[in-house]
């Protein structure tokens, strides 16, 4: 039990997928300007995050049982693809509403580093504080944190580009300049939860 | 069995398996697409601007194939011309549109209008207007900051000594303008007809109105008195002409003491 909670902290706060890892940038740039698209987004994401890590994580094992270790990334990316896509074709005939809010970021998730991160994490375990190797329940527990966490960094930073609408920015710095910095600005301050699994006594 | 070959096998095997299945499930599940809706957004402008009252061109373009509004004339940048291509497809009868311009009915340019401080915050209409309602004297006057400007798709609208003013050339009456501006003080216009405009929003008194610009409207009565026509009347110290009644015969402009009614030219 110690370890899920663990884990949930680590994905959500101090192993933040976006913000430490720096995987799921471009949504991240180009999503967050509206706090209702940004959450939207965010829910796609975890949603895919999931399902993928539930069909990759066995096949994995398959791959590894005949010596096929080194085609994880080509397979999973298929497997995602695909997965993406009928769950899209699947919205569209029965949740048509879903898929509106949705749009075009159920197709973009298809290729989102962050995604293919995560079930890639999930086999290599290198969260670098783990001793055991993750069980199926520990991966998709993982998988939950991981986009937890860039819904988390999503809505912050849409709050902050509300903000950034308002500011005097000098001419050079407008537009993408300028949220870079106070990405890495935000990114910062998520160094503060640094050693918060370890204070709490979780591993 | 050769492991390249194997390897090769599973991974075309894992392709071919979803692509079926993609295939299958697209024809099992396919939506039918409303054709009508996708000629319509096609002939549409795209500007998305709301100006029709639904949620942009495709909103539009729903509501007319599902015959939840029959009036094919509410696509203000679209003209005539996009009506009638509408009707054409709809099977109805094209709505007559009279093309309009948006016009800032304010004359306070930095020489007239007196200024009570001097703004230095962020430059935005909203939030300048939210601080004693501007550094204008005249609370009902163009705040000059421009946020029409940004607002407007089209890059009609330029900032001119303090106030905006709109290109009628360029207008083509969506609205953007007109729902941004915070002192509500620009209206439509017809744009291919004369017409006058009384370009001052001002409800104050009349010699309150004097100290604040010098070109406001000070609520004489004199246009409304002289005008032929009976288009002019009062709002609360201001006048407002009619454009549906007003011919431009040009005597309330010589009446008005003050410079703030002006004949609107001829745009195409």
């Amino acid at each position: 039990m110690k370890f899920y909670i663990a884990l949930l902290v680590m994905g959500i706060l101090t192993q933040n997928f976006v913000l430490s890892k720096f995987l799921g940038i471009c949504p991240f740039l180009g999503v967050s300007k509206k706090l209702k698209t940004a959450v939207g987004m965010s829910a796609a994401v975890i949603f895919v995050m999931l399902l993928s890590t539930a069909v990759t994580f066995p096949l994995n094992s398959l791959l590894e049982a005949n010596g096929l270790g080194y085609l994880q990334t080509i397979v999973f990316i298929l497997v995602i693809a695909a997965l993406v896509q009928i769950v899209e074709i699947v919205l569209k005939k029965y949740v048509k509403s879903l898929y509106n809010a949705l749009g075009i970021y159920l197709p973009l998730i298809t290729t989102n580093c962050a995604v293919l991160g995560v079930v890639i994490l999930n086999i290599d375990n290198i969260t670098g504080y783990a001793a055991q190797h993750y069980g199926f329940g520990h991966a998709m527990v993982n998988s939950f944190a991981a986009g937890a966490g860039f819904m988390l960094a999503m809505v912050i930073f849409a709050g902050v580009r509300s903000k950034l609408e308002t500011a005097d920015v000098p001419k050079g710095l407008k537009g993408l300049p300028i949220t870079l910095v106070a990405a890495s600005i935000v990114s910062l301050s998520f160094l503060g939860f640094a050693g918060l699994v370890e204070g709490l006594g979780l591993l | 069995m050769n492991p390249i070959v194997f390897a090769v096998l599973l991974v075309s095997g894992i392709g071919l398996l979803a692509g079926l299945l993609l295939a299958v499930l697209s024809k099992i599940m396919a939506v039918p697409v409303d054709e009508k809706a996708e000629a319509l957004e096609e002939i549409l402008p795209g500007a998305n601007c709301g100006a029709c009252g639904f949620s942009g061109c495709s909103g539009y373009a729903a509501a007319l194939s599902k015959g939840e509004t029959k009036n094919t004339g509410l696509c203000a940048p679209g003209g005539n011309e996009v009506s009638k291509k509408v009707a054409e497809i709809m099977g109805l009868e094209a709505g007559n549109i009279e093309p309009m311009t948006a016009v800032v009915f304010c004359q306070g340019q930095t020489d007239k209008a007196v200024k009570k401080m001097v703004y230095e915050g962020v430059a935005s209409c909203k939030l300048a207007s939210q601080l004693f309602g501007g550094e204008k004297e005249c609370m009902y006057g163009c705040v000059g900051l421009g946020d029409c400007v940004r607002a407007c798709p089209y890059s009609a609208i330029m900032l001119c000594e303090g106030v905006a003013v709109v290109n009628p050339s360029l207008c083509r009456a969506c609205k953007m303008c007109v729902n941004t501006c915070p002192k509500g003080i620009i209206g439509l216009v017809p744009k291919s007809r004369a017409s006058a405009a009384v370009l001052c929003k001002n409800h104050d008194k009349g010699a309150l109105t004097r100290k604040e610009c010098a070109a406001g409207c000070i609520g004489c009565t004199k246009c409304v008195k002289t005008c032929p026509e009976e288009a002019i009347s009062m709002d609360k110290n201001a006048a407002v002409v009619d454009p549906a009644k007003c011919t431009a015969c040009g005597a309330c402009h010589e009446a008005c003491p003050t410079g703030a009614i002006r004949l609107l030219t001829v745009h195409n």
